[in-house]
Order: C-alpha cells, then structure tokens, then sequence
C-alpha cells in the first residue's frame, strides 16, 4: 500500500515539475538551437544525479524517527503550499498555470537576446536551459529522497522520478510542442494532496504519535484533505461566483 | 548570499509564512504531548493543516 503510493505521489510531482522544465527547454532549443540547450540541460540533470547520489546515503544515517520528524514537517509545509495554490487557481483566486504562455514568453526573450558564441556554445541557451532542469529538478530531487528514505525505498522512488522523466520526455519529443495540454493545475491539486497527506502521518509518527490502524491511517488521511480541499475550493468558487456578479 | 537565501525562502516557505509557522508549533505541541505520555494525539496536526489551510485561502479571498 505504502509503495504503490510511494510510487504514485513520486511520479506526478516529478511529472509536474518536470513539464515545466520541458517548456523552458523547448523554448529556447526551438528559438536559439539544440546543441547548446540539450548540453545545459544535460549538465543539470547530471548535478541533480550527484545531489541525490551525495545526500541519500547521507539521509539514510540519520534515526528514522528523527527522519521523519523533519522530513514530515518539511512535506507538510511543502504540500500546504501546493494545496494552496491549488484551490487559490481552481477557485478562481489565482490565475492558472499556462504553458503555452510560458513558452511564448521563454521563447521571445531567447529570441531578443544577444549571441555569444565562445568555445562553440551558445552560453545564453545553456544557462537557460541548465538553470531551467536545475532548479525544477531540485523539488523532484528534494521529493525522490523525501519520500524515498522515510520509506526506506530510494529505489523505488528514483525508479519513479526515473519512469516520470522517460513519459515527459518521450511526450515533448513526440509532440514537440509545450504540453499545455497536460492537466497540470489537476496534477498539482493531486501532489498537493498526498504531499500533505503523507507530512501529516510522518510528521506525527516521528513526533511519538500513534496513529489508530498504523499504516491503514493513511488511507484515512488522505481521504480528510480531500475533504477539506473540496469543500475550501467550492466555498471559495461560490464567493469568486457572487464577487463577479456584483462586479458587473 | 541573499539571493541564495531567497531561493531557499520561496521553495520551502512559499507565499504563506504562517503555513510553515503553524505546522512548525504543531509538530512541536504533538511531540511534547506525545512525550508527555499522550501518544494518542494524532488529532492535532490534521487539525492545524485543515484550520491553517482554511485561514491562509480565506484570507486571499478576502483581499479579492
């Protein structure tokens, strides 16, 4: 039960992010060229490999209710976040995330930028696109040794991140176009609930709580944040409902 | 170094500081109690994450 969530949870928030490093990408290999960006690209993805690599064994030391602790504390604000964001965009209270405007954007500032060609690389296009990976590949990476070593399944969860990495990618290349039509605000509501859901049972377990039915409570959890989530973004739905009607 | 520092706010801390403020003491309450021979209170953190998620997107949704 643990693992197929595990699992689950890894390869949705890996996808999310990673579709929005995909954009960037994209952007600027469509604009400036592919050499360059398919080598930043690549250097990012590399350092996050090593990221992982260093800190896992690291992470693995540490008591696991210790672990935990901070771990779950970590995913429950981290998760919060996303939920937040998540209902804020369903609601109406926040404008949702659009791809295809990201890419336009992305892709008219490649387009304006200088050329610089040193050492036969376009350095604009590599730092684009290594800052791009790097920086949404640190949530996958923060999110594969999480989930990973509280679970005591790196494994798993790299595999997953792994599988995540192996769809997105195999989908740009098809479509070659950003995928805007990916449900991402869905996807982001769906992480932002396991995320929470499985803060709350770490967190409380590595503070000394005994959770009722042990491992089953998860189920449980996961089942109130929907809940909640539901029911905040339907009353936030109705007031942006009336909010629009009084404005006009 | 601020702009380090910045980058590590917004990825863990985010738009709401009193998120992480509120699951901070929550956690620190549970695992008081739970060292205080009170391992049944579970409760408390799902509590705090349904109340201060509540209060963070009402708050929005007050400032239109």
């Amino acid at each position: 039960m643990r693992d197929v969530f595990l699992f689950l949870a890894t390869f949705l928030a890996c996808s999310v992010e990673m579709v929005e490093a995909l954009t960037i990408v994209l952007a600027v290999g469509v604009t400036r060229g592919w050499r360059s960006t398919l080598f930043g690209g690549g250097i990012a993805a590399i350092a996050l490999t090593a990221v992982i690599a260093a800190l896992g064994p690291a992470l693995t030391a540490i008591p696991l209710s210790a672990l935990r602790f901070v771990v779950g504390g970590l995913l429950l604000i981290f998760g919060l976040q996303w939920l937040r964001k998540a209902i804020l965009r369903a609601s109406g209270y926040k404008d949702r995330h659009d791809e295809d405007a990201v890419f336009a954007k992305e892709r008219e500032a490649a387009r304006v930028a200088g050329t610089k060609v040193r050492a036969g690389m376009d350095w604009y296009s590599f730092t684009v696109a290594f800052k791009g990976v790097f920086l949404e590949g640190l949530e996958v990476a923060f999110i594969v040794l999480t989930f990973g070593t509280t679970q005591h399944n790196v494994g798993l969860a790299a595999a997953s991140a792994g599988a995540a990495l192996v769809v997105v990618v195999s989908v740009g290349l098809v479509v070659h176009a950003p995928l805007s039509r990916v449900p991402e605000n869905t996807m982001k509501f769906a992480v932002g609930i396991m995320l929470t859901g499985f803060g709350t049972f770490w967190g409380a377990e590595g503070a000394g709580v005994k959770w009722p039915g042990n491992d089953a409570a998860i189920a449980g959890i996961l089942v109130f944040v929907v809940v909640v989530s539901f029911a905040l973004t339907a009353t936030l739905r109705e007031r942006r409902g009336r909010e629009v009607v009084l404005g006009s | 170094m601020k702009a380090f520092l910045r980058f590590w706010y917004d990825f863990i801390v985010g738009d709401d500081w009193t998120i992480a403020a509120g699951v901070i003491l929550a956690l620190v309450v549970t695992a008081l109690l739970a060292h205080n021979g009170l391992r049944s209170a579970w409760w408390l953190l799902p509590l705090v994450v349904a109340s201060g998620l509540a209060a963070s997107v009402l708050r929005v949704a007050r400032r239109g």
